[in-house]
């Protein structure tokens, strides 16, 4: 059963039509890869998602049209959001980044520390002194305080050493048992990890659509769609 | 050393109105983006709002007169900051030279509309005789109303520092000057922040204004502009969205004018707080808090 669907979703940045009338639904549950080689759309269909950048479409929670309503609204509707590059206010401690993003009556904090133990160590600490692993736990954090009804997550293991690769995967797929994950994501070692079904981008457009395993076990598929090599997906 | 004393003390009353603009108009730059030309006019309407209250209470014994015209003055620029920011300012969000040009007509708009009114003589305001007796510091006769300004603005300061630092509201704008988009992608929406800074600083403005009715006596259409130049500089030097910046910015703005005054010629205050804005421009093109600019 799909619970995010997009229909026909065009975006135009200055001069360019970085999406050109991309179409694809979201199953509910489980993690589904957004996938497509650098510069494709996949951050720009999360940010249009979000409602961070104009696009002309129709974009569908569980049947209520999220296309044209401010991003605040959006997030109310149970949308989370992690970012690319991570995001997290420099300036303030890991309490108040976590503080900030609370929307539920009641904060999901005992989760937050149990897959982010560290967090609560760190509590006082400037988010702006994190290593990159860290600001990555706070990221994913703030979209977990609250029940969303769908993550979107923008390549969350990007620039992280590969322990904390395997880390961010583990908590991936812990994430997933909770609630619904767009996941973009270049490792395609940790999309074969977490993911159930992948959608492809390739110039603005969606090449394919169907099941993340059936697509990384097509080696000339995934060079082709993908550029990259079969090693990659092992 | 008296006179040391006392131009020390002066330049630190006129650097505490310079703050009551400047933090306004740097909160409102660093969460919003927004060059407000109109900051000037909040303080004159907040000034104008407390010497027209305080020309209606005529019986009223002149202390308590005075105090409700200052509150007449605070509610007033405050109402009408965060009406400037609902009505004129919402609808251009981040059109920023639509921003600019609605701001520079308002604060011209302004200044035409009060002397329309009221003329463009200066009107003398009423203050409480203490205000206007001195007090003497190593030899120096000190002004009374010095102290009030400089006590008001460290009052202010710790104010907006602890609504920053402790209230909900004050986080999100704290997050807001880092990442605005990044505030909204959690849930929040920011606008509402928007109106309370401009009512904030539409706030601390008309303090500024009523302060400034004290400091010259007299209040004329033209004094919002004539500040807000300063308040600019001030601005800028702290580093833009920088409340500490803003704060030590103003102190050695209003100290520079006041030494240069004195101790080079007279009228030379001016024209070294503008050198004072290119050197640090060079040496620290962010400002003196590094941030923004």
């Amino acid at each position: 059963m799909s619970l995010l669907s997009v229909g026909d979703l065009h975006v135009h940045l200055g001069e360019s039509h970085i999406l050109q009338g991309i179409s694809f639904d979201v199953a509910e549950g489980g993690v589904t890869a957004l996938l497509g080689r650098n510069g494709v759309g996949k951050t720009t269909t999360l940010r249009a998602l979000m409602g961070l950048v104009a696009g002309a479409g129709t974009i569908e929670l569980d049947g209520v049209q999220l296309s044209g309503k401010p991003t605040h609204k959006i997030v109310r509707l149970g949308v989370g959001y992690v970012p690319e590059d991570r995001d997290v206010f420099a300036g303030l401690t890991v309490d108040e980044n976590l503080r900030l993003a609370e929307r539920d009556s009641e904060p999901r904090y005992e989760l937050v520390y149990e897959l982010f133990p560290e967090l609560k160590e760190r509590g006082k600490q400037a988010a702006g002194t994190l290593s990159g692993g860290q600001q990555q736990m706070v990221a994913i954090a703030r979209a977990l305080l609250n029940d969303n009804r769908v993550l979107l997550v923008d390549e969350p293991t990007k620039g992280l050493a590969p322990l904390l690769v395997t880390e961010v995967a583990r908590v991936l797929e812990r994430v997933s048992e909770l609630t619904t994950v767009l996941l973009v994501e270049q490792n395609l070692g940790v999309v074969a990890r977490v993911a159930r079904d992948a959608v492809v981008l390739d110039t603005g457009r969606v090449v394919h659509i169907g099941p993340a395993k059936e697509l990384l076990a097509d080696r000339p598929m995934v060079h082709r769609m993908l550029g990259v090599g079969s090693a990659a997906a092992a | 050393m008296s006179t040391f004393v006392l131009l020390s003390i002066t330049g630190l009353g006129l650097g505490a109105m310079y703050f009551l603009i400047a933090s306004g108009l740097s909160l409102i730059y660093g969460l919003m983006g927004v060059l407000n030309f109109a900051h000037g006019a909040f303080l004159t309407v907040g000034a104008y709002a407390m010497w027209f209250t305080e020309s209606k209470l005529g019986g009223v014994p002149l202390l308590p007169r005075f105090l409700l015209g200052a509150i007449a003055g605070l509610a007033v620029g405050g109402v009408f900051a965060a009406l400037v920011e609902l009505f004129l300012i919402r609808p251009l969000y981040r059109r920023h030279i639509e921003q600019v040009l609605v701001t520079v007509g308002l604060a011209l708009a302004t200044v035409a509309l009060v002397t329309a009114i009221w003329g463009n003589d200066a009107r003398t305001v009423a203050a409480p005789g203490w205000l206007g007796r001195t007090t003497t510091v190593v030899g120096a006769h000190i002004p009374n109303d010095r102290w009030v300004e400089i006590v008001t603005a460290l009052v202010v300061l710790l104010a907006l520092n602890a609504f920053l630092r402790r209230t909900r509201y004050g986080l999100i704008i704290r997050a807001g000057v880092e990442n605005r988009s990044m505030v909204t992608a959690l849930g929040i929406d920011v606008r509402r922040a928007f109106t309370l800074v401009f009512a904030l600083g539409g706030i601390a403005a008309a303090i500024a204004g009523v302060l400034s009715n004290v400091y010259f006596g007299t209040i004329d259409p033209q004094r919002g502009t004539s500040l807000l130049i300063f308040a600019f500089i001030v601005v800028v030097i702290g580093g833009l969205g920088s409340l500490r910046g803003t704060a030590a910015s103003a102190v050695v703005v209003g100290l520079v004018q006041q030494y240069a005054n004195y101790y080079a010629s007279s009228g030379l205050g001016d024209l070294s707080v503008v050198l004072l804005l290119g050197i640090v421009l060079l040496a620290r093109p962010r400002g003196l808090s590094g941030s923004f600019a």
